[in-house]
């Protein structure tokens, strides 16, 4: 469903442009605010809702299939660290709030900076090890998992 | 054209593409690579980019290996039944045994996967998947790679790869422009990692109008692994297999958690079961082997995804749909009603939407389901992509040329959809395969096989004429007419991309023709691909937005080429469900227990396939059930 831009609430501060994975979130010229140039290639990804620092993107469903009255709402907290839905329906009947968590850590914080690890030696580098392997990939202490450990071969042929 | 050219020299990795793949590729690469020079190129911003943008709900490709769940042969053995056997064991087997280390790096970035409290394993949402709340996937995962990267590019739509001159069939890095201002950016390299995506949109989309972003797969996955490595000369692999997804009727949300955790189930209008009574006349066109329903109750081996859909299909054909999911019986639990609803806000929200605009509410109502128009990716339920090298510890010497992913053009690698028969990796397999990508590259580089790539002025120059040309044909022509976009000179990239949509519905197997297709359509679509090809040459865009899109529909076409051929070449009906051979009606182990493989020249445009044989590494029966810990 394609987003739209409220007039009143966008300053063209162009976070949405920045961010849409679609590259329909431009700024009008004349205008100086948002907008979506291009309905027909928005995936509803709610990209830029969430990047929008004054809630001024909603969505409006696709007018093929998606009938005038509905709301779904979001707000994304990064300091956080979570996600708050708001979901309302056409009839009124249905209001439902509902929210999750985005990360476990202070954002950022914990993505390692692989130049700063000790080098992987020779033996790792000819081995078929990944970083940080071969921890988590085995139940026990034995490294890889390969054909031989596996008790497996590799043949031709029809194999169902 | 006052567009500056704008060189990035002395890169060792270029990722072109930073989705799930991508960015493990960048990721990894700096560990194997600690003083090479990593770079990202990327059409959209890495933080929101690719299928993975919206975030998921459930990482799909986990073996549980140290809670004593799976082995990574045992996702062979799932992954090869459900591809009706075509895939390739040994790209498989390798990205099993390291996928859980994958998982197990996100759960320390914060992703946020959920715990079985009792098990204290990892909350399992089927046997291979595990639940997270992944709104903030990409944007966790994009931080590991940016701290990885050198230079993240973001807003490059990468046209081309470069090619070496110095010695024939050697990548020598990539050019593009730059989305916003107009830059042709060139990306001089010694080794390109393909993390590009699959294509949505070349089938014609069930919905119209505004609606057409509706797509299953995201409408920026423009096929550009594809169209990236076809136009280099690479050699790809299972290309006619592309994908249907049966999904809920119009917003496609996700059905996996509801089939798998809240155990909901389909019937037909009528609320019967439908699918079994289909299975009889299906198990003669595929045989035994493939569909045995007894065993599928008794065993873990699931029914093939292209099966299951086969009878849904057949069902609608008979009139008695539409298929209903019924989810009143679970949605009267509270917890399960409120995990339906985070699965669509997770990674659907437009189902959400939908729901909420219809006034349905799972809870009194079945939502309806459909089959969606066929998708071409290498990362869910399906393995088209590029033909590559895999592990030297596992592959036989058919798959096997010295790096591990390295596709047949040397020093290109590919990581996710680029990767041909490796269904099921989905986003954590993809992240995987752009890791073991990257730490091939590096070897390559380490063993001096980059050395003395020359790029020549005239190549940069020929490439950065092509990629504007749109515009040019736009400044030249659009005064010819008052206004409005008819022009007898050009076409603009949507009227392209609507001949495209419609050619590969109709003569290749799209939802309009119940997917059907034959010997004698598919050669009459090629005739028209090839005037569409001709047409594209007169492609043209009003500004650097419109430029963008002819360049995706470009990428489109050469996928959609491909497919085509390759759809011809294969002489059976290998998949009922994700589409028919009309003339050929029957799965035929005979002679097509074979992948396809094919290459288009780049100079002359000409296809040639071949058939390249199929290897094993399992057995049909499990040797012990997963033992459960409790």
């Amino acid at each position: 469903m394609p987003t739209f831009v409220y007039m009143t609430r966008c300053d063209g501060c162009g976070e949405c442009v920045d961010i849409c994975p679609s590259d329909i979130m431009h700024i009008d010229k004349k205008l100086r605010r948002a907008y979506n140039i291009e309905p027909n290639m928005c995936w509803e990804c709610y990209s830029c809702v969430k990047a929008c620092p004054h809630q001024a993107i909603d969505v409006r469903g696709y007018a093929d299939f998606a009938p005038l009255g509905h709301s779904v709402r979001v707000i994304r907290d990064e300091e956080k660290g979570t996600i708050a839905w708001r979901i309302k329906f056409r009839n009124g009947k249905k209001d439902m709030e509902l929210l999750a968590p985005i990360t476990t850590k202070p954002w950022g914080s914990a993505t390692p900076d692989l130049s700063r690890v000790p080098a992987p030696s020779k033996e790792m580098r000819d081995s078929q090890l990944l970083f940080n392997e071969p921890k988590y990939i085995r139940m026990d202490e034995g490294g890889l998992h390969t054909l031989e450990s596996n008790g497996l071969e590799i043949k031709e042929g029809v194999q169902y | 054209m006052a567009y500056k050219t704008i060189i990035e020299d002395d890169i060792d990795i270029l990722v072109v593409g930073a989705g799930l793949g991508g960015t493990g590729a960048a990721f990894e690469a700096r560990y194997w690579g600690q003083d090479k020079k990593i770079v990202i190129a990327e059409k959209a911003n890495i933080m929101r980019s690719g299928a993975v943008a919206q975030g998921l709900y459930a990482i799909n490709c986990y073996m549980g290996t140290r809670f004593g769940e799976n082995n990574p042969e045992d996702h062979v053995r799932y992954a090869r039944i459900d591809l009706m056997g075509m895939v390739r064991e040994d790209l498989l087997f390798d990205m099993a045994r390291h996928v859980d280390s994958t998982v197990h790096n996100f759960e320390e970035w914060g992703l946020p996967i959920m715990r079985d409290e009792k098990k204290g394993k990892f909350l399992r949402e089927g046997r291979w998947q595990i639940m997270i709340h992944g709104e903030s996937y990409k944007p966790i995962v994009a931080e590991a790679a940016k701290k990885s990267a050198d230079k993240v590019f973001n807003r490059i739509c990468v046209t081309h790869l470069l090619m070496d001159e110095s010695r024939e069939n050697r990548v020598a890095g990539a050019v593009g422009f730059n989305v916003r201002t107009g830059n042709y950016h060139v990306f001089k390299s010694k080794t390109v990692i393909c993390g590009a995506g699959g294509a949505s949109n070349i089938f014609k989309p069930r919905s119209v109008g505004e609606g057409a972003g509706r797509v299953w797969y995201a409408p920026w996955s423009s096929g550009s692994a594809y169209g990236l490595m076809i136009q280099a000369g690479a050699k790809m692999t299972q290309m006619e297999n592309r994908i249907v997804l049966a999904r809920f009727k119009d917003g496609y949300g996700p059905v996996g958690a509801y089939f798998l955790h809240l155990k909901t189930y389909t019937q037909n209008a009528y609320g019967e079961e439908y699918e079994s009574k289909w299975f009889p006349a299906l198990q003669e066109m595929v045989g035994k082997e493939y569909l045995d329903p007894e065993v599928s109750h008794r065993t873990h081996r699931p029914i093939p995804t292209c099966l299951r859909n086969h009878a849904i299909i057949s069902e609608v054909n008979a009139g008695r749909g539409p298929i209903h999911m019924v989810t009143m019986e679970a949605f009267q639990d509270p917890h399960l009603e409120e995990i339906g609803w985070h699965n669509f806000l997770g990674m659907t929200v437009g189902q959400a939407v939908l729901w909420a605009a219809t006034d349905v509410d799972p809870k009194y109502e079945n939502p309806e389901l459909t089959t969606s128009e066929p998708y071409v990716m290498g990362s869910h339920a399906t393995g088209c992509g590029a033909w590559c090298s895999g592990p030297e510890d596992v592959s036989p010497p058919e798959y096997f040329w010295g790096y591990n992913r390295m596709t047949t053009v040397e020093g290109l690698f590919g990581a996710g959809d680029a990767v041909g028969g490796t269904p099921h990796a989905f986003s954590s397999g993809s992240f995987t395969e752009g890791r073991l990508a990257a730490k091939a590259a590096c070897k390559y580089i380490d063993d001096g096989k980059a050395e003395g790539i020359r790029v020549s002025e005239a190549q940069i120059s020929r490439r950065r004429e092509e990629i504007y040309k749109p515009l040019e044909t736009y400044r030249v022509f659009s005064n010819e007419v008052v206004a409005g976009t008819v022009n007898p000179n050009f076409i603009n990239p949507r009227q392209g991309l609507d001949r495209l949509q419609k050619l590969m519905d109709e003569y290749c197997g799209g939802f309009g023709v119940n997917y059907m297709t034959n010997d004698k359509l598919l050669n009459i679509g090629l005739k028209k691909m090839y005037i569409l090809g001709q047409d594209l040459e007169n492609v043209a865009a009003s500004d650097i937005h419109e430029l963008l899109r002819a360049w995706e529909l470009k990428h489109r076409f050469l996928t959609s080429e491909s497919v085509f051929q390759h759809t011809l070449f294969r002489k059976e009906t290998r998949w009922p469900g994700y589409y028919y051979r009309g003339d050929v009606m029957k799965l035929d182990d005979k002679n097509w227990h074979v992948l396809t493989v094919s290459r288009r020249d780049p100079d002359t445009g000409e296809y040639t396939m071949e058939k390249a044989p199929l290897y094993h590494l399992v057995g049909d029966v499990e040797k012990a059930p997963p033992v459960e810990h409790h």
